[in-house]
């Protein structure tokens, strides 16, 4: 039946979103991914060298799909970007994350947000209440009911790529797209 | 991917279909249980078959649906899955996982479960990706296959199982 053709980005795109780059950008691209996940690490430098290939033609979004029973560090580490994202620094904490995958303890965290000068009492309670826990979900959530089959899944225009996630394939699938 | 869509409309026609009721088995759940498709009677069942344990990928099709498992609580329905790998393989995947639902093993005959759902490759000798919602009276109200190279994700079951009349 549908599961494949109804492979699209439920919700769409929106304010809510985390986003890099002009929203009405001919490409936007969407990534669900885990902090903890080694291939989400592989396509982060990839992401990087697309948005530097892309400038203003594309939009990339970020939305958390943590796998909580294979990276236990995966759901404290998404509600710590969310946190950082309360202080507008998601991208900056987003980008910290990726470039310490081994390093994602609790005071890790408290570092990285120390290093982004957040307001660290805040940063800290946050935390420890789950403040941004269900924002996570949501997430997750959408992310199950837009067909995400692992980590990382792309979006491209609100269709889910599956193919590989080097940035030939990457590219390539964009140009089609578009 | 034109091989891939091939693939499925070849295989989709012997897919057991929605109406049907569903095969029952007594499959390994452990290397010392065995579960049938009437232990499950009262709730929906999800029955995915799946071609193999260790698929070197972390996000895989097992741990996907581990971790939609509370979504899939919400309706009640139970989830197994199901391959052609033994009982102690399963337990070994299943505990490096953290899988919190049973893996049957359908391991002698070789498959022959899969083969009365219509989810076998007989060339490959492993179960098709194959997804089925069984209503709680034991008749198969969905089921779908994927492409054996794509994990079909678990949006397709969650509008099967919301589909499922309440009562």
């Amino acid at each position: 039946m549908s599961a494949i053709a109804s492979a699209t980005l439920k919700p769409p795109v929106g304010p809510k979103d985390h986003m890099q780059g002009p929203p009405d950008a001919p490409v936007t691209l969407v990534e669900y991914g885990d902090y903890e996940c080694p291939y989400c690490g592989e396509a982060y430098p990839v992401v990087k060298a697309l948005q530097e290939r892309l400038g203003d033609q594309m939009c990339f979004v970020f939305r958390n799909f943590p796998l909580t029973q294979v990276h236990p560090h995966a759901e404290e580490a998404a509600e710590a970007a969310e946190a950082a994202g309360a202080q507008g620094k998601f991208w900056e904490m987003h980008d910290l994350l990726y470039e310490n995958q081994d390093a994602l303890e609790p005071e890790d965290l408290v570092q990285y947000a120390r290093a982004l000068k957040l307001d660290l009492p805040r940063f800290v309670l946050e935390m420890r209440e789950h403040v941004y826990v269900e924002r996570v979900r949501e997430d997750f959530r959408s992310g199950v009911r837009s067909g995400v089959n692992g980590t990382p899944t792309f979006f491209i225009n609100g269709a889910r790529h599956d193919g590989p996630f080097d940035l030939g394939s990457l590219l390539a699938a964009i140009e089609e797209a578009v | 991917m034109a091989t891939t869509t091939d693939t499925r409309t070849d295989h989709a026609s012997k897919l057991l279909a929605p109406g049907t009721p569903a095969p029952d088995f007594l499959l390994p759940s452990t290397p010392d249980q065995r579960v049938s498709v009437n232990d499950f009677r009262g709730a929906p069942l999800i029955l995915a078959f799946y071609p193999a344990d260790w698929s070197p990928v972390c996000g895989d099709q097992m741990s996907l649906y581990n971790e939609v498992l509370p979504e899939f609580h919400r309706y009640k329905a139970a989830l197994a899955g199901v391959s052609v790998d033994g009982a102690w393989c399963h337990a070994a995947f299943a505990r490096d996982r953290k899988l919190h639902f049973p893996l049957l093993a359908d391991f002698e005959p070789k498959g022959g479960v899969a083969r009365r759902y219509g989810a076998y490759r007989d060339g490959d000798g492993v179960c098709e990706r194959a997804l089925f919602v069984i209503d709680k009276n034991g008749v198969i109200s969905w089921s779908y296959l994927s492409p054996l190279g794509v994990n079909p994700g678990a949006d397709g079951i969650l509008e099967a199982l919301e589909a499922l009349p309440s009562k």
